[in-house]
């Protein structure tokens, strides 16, 4: 891996709040180009926050963060459309539209964005499906699939327009380790074939070392370590040896950061749209 | 850990929270309702530029779902009330001995009042609560942050559809519905007062004047509206899960009921003050 290249994603000095609380404390990181990095951490430790911050689906309080070389402050509503068309992702519950097929899902990207006749969608479609192994399911509606099927029409929507950065958030939970091992698999297959760089959160321990080239540890809204699946095993830090060992850290959860990461919200969400 | 925020404790002080609460709460949807308006009308005419159509085909669904399909119920409702007024209007004027004077009531009632309320009502109950729930469902299961990170505005792929759509049908059927009460209530009076359908049909357009067309169908505009953003804004604002999307329609189907209620009286008041 090549480190003096820009990094694709560059954060400095990141505040994030939930209301009054403060989520996240200053956090800065960089992922370089075509690498996985694995977001790790607790509950409420601001894995999820942080990542929907580098989706740019909230509004931080302070700091700076620079997504493909844009700094995302200054980039304008068309400009901003744009730099999203370069990002693609996966979400925990694979957020497929539910009114559309497997198919159709996989297509709206395409669709909203390009100027390809139908033809050619069709054709990338099945590409994509049988990139993750849903070939001949294109046609089914979300609520036919198992879960392991979902996630992973899921990540061929994510990558749909061939992004540079991919998320994903939370890949193995709710699968049997079988599928999970499946999905990590196919990650670093996309990685390969599209030569993507990619941020995965997650809190499976065998996942995370299997296919990160360096692991972020988040605690308490801080970063408490970056470094390669190797350093990460041979670091003497209490705490990151509790998270290795699966101790639990019960002490840890705030009731107001626990539910704010449920619902995404305070007691009263307010009109998002 | 920080401390939480304390509770009030007296019962003064609770009800002045959960009033202050309401308040602030009522005051942002009424705010996020006018933003989606007019971010809606934004989309509409500078969508092509920013490269975020409002898509037409995504209006004809919206208009197929709240007019064409909610046609058969439209229809038994709208004569139900048409034979409804004629049996009141003969019972009412046979008192004074001038029950062939029914249709001046009948057409003014239905065109002015019956048809554009029953049509709206009708709409908040079927679209609107459909509308809050599928959003409400898109938010809890992050349909909504997909349309976001594949960089679609929400506003202009859900909202706008749905407002527009509703503005073109709503009144369609709004007339639609009128004339289904006029042929019912005149199916009634033919029976009845052996008056014809062609006869009860002239005194109906000697009675009715544009301006009798106007007010139904201007009602039925801002009851589509109303409607449609209701919709969308109670949708918007679920939190939790299935439980919320549940409080969600349940809110959005009452608040449209007294909206457009209220709205009809205020907008029957001004417009006949002259």
């Amino acid at each position: 891996m090549t480190e003096n290249v820009e990094p694709d994603i560059e954060v400095r000095d990141l505040v994030a709040h939930y209301g009054p609380r403060e989520i996240l404390h200053g956090i800065s990181m960089e992922v370089r180009k075509n690498e996985i990095m694995v977001i790790m951490g607790g509950s409420g430790s601001g894995k999820s926050t942080l990542l929907r911050h580098l989706m740019a689906l909230e509004h931080k309080t302070s700091g700076s963060m620079n997504i493909l070389g844009r700094d995302i402050d200054s980039l304008s509503m068309i400009e901003m459309f744009n730099l999203r068309k370069k990002i693609g992702v996966a979400f925990q519950s694979g957020a497929l539209f539910s009114s559309m097929t497997v198919a159709e899902n996989i297509m709206l990207p395409l669709f909203e964005h390009t100027s390809l006749d139908r033809v050619t969608m069709d054709i990338m479609v099945r590409m994509k499906l049988e990139v993750v192994e849903l070939g001949g399911f294109g046609d089914l509606m979300p609520s036919e699939l198992s879960g392991g099927m979902i996630k992973r029409a899921a990540f061929a929507r994510a990558v749909i327009m061939d992004p540079d950065i991919l998320f994903c958030d939370e890949p193995s939970a709710g699968l049997d380790p079988a599928i999970s091992s499946a999905l990590d698999d196919l990650i670093l297959r996309l990685r390969a074939a599209l030569n993507m760089t990619i941020v995965v959160v997650t809190h499976e321990l065998e996942s995370a070392f299997k296919i990160a080239d360096r692991i972020t540890v988040l605690d308490r809204g801080n970063i408490l370590f970056i470094g390669t699946p190797d350093e990460i095993r041979a670091s003497s830090n209490e705490r990151i040896q509790k998270l290795l060992n699966r101790e639990p850290d019960t002490e840890d959860i705030d009731p107001d950061v626990y539910l704010g990461r449920l619902t995404g919200k305070e007691e009263y969400g307010g009109v998002e749209l | 850990m920080s401390e939480s925020p304390s509770r009030p404790n007296s019962f003064f002080a609770r009800t002045a929270e959960r009033v202050g609460r309401g308040t602030v709460n009522a005051i942002e949807e009424v705010g996020s309702g006018g933003i989606i308006i007019f971010q809606s009308i934004f989309w509409l005419f500078a969508g092509p530029r920013y490269g975020q159509p409002v898509r037409f085909g995504a209006i004809v669904v919206q208009m197929l779902e709240t007019g064409i399909h909610a046609l058969p119920i439209v229809i038994m409702l709208n004569a139900a009330i048409g034979i409804m007024l004629a049996i009141q209007g003969i019972y009412t004027l046979k008192i004074f001995g001038a029950e062939s004077r029914v249709t001046f009531g009948i057409a003014i009632a239905i065109v002015r009042e019956f048809a554009p309320l029953i049509t709206g009502i009708l709409v908040a109950g079927r679209t609107g609560s459909a509308l809050a729930a599928k959003i409400g469902t898109m938010r809890i299961n992050q349909e909504l942050d997909a349309l976001h990170v594949m960089g679609i505005n929400p506003i202009r792929f859900l909202a706008a559809p749905a407002i527009f759509g509703m503005l073109i049908i709503i009144p369609a059927v709004t007339f639609f519905s009128g004339a289904v009460g006029l042929v019912a209530a005149g199916l009634y009076v033919n029976v009845t007062l052996d008056i014809t359908l062609l006869s009860f049909f002239e005194q109906v357009i000697d009675i009715l004047s544009v301006d009798d067309l106007m007010h139904g169908l201007t009602k039925s505009v801002l009851f589509a509206v109303l409607i449609a953003v209701i919709g969308v804004v109670n949708g918007a604002s679920v939190t939790g899960g299935a439980d919320g999307v549940g409080k969600a329609t349940t809110r959005a189907v009452v608040q449209a009921i007294t909206a457009i209620v209220v709205t009809d009286m205020i907008f029957a008041y001004i417009a006949t003050l002259s």
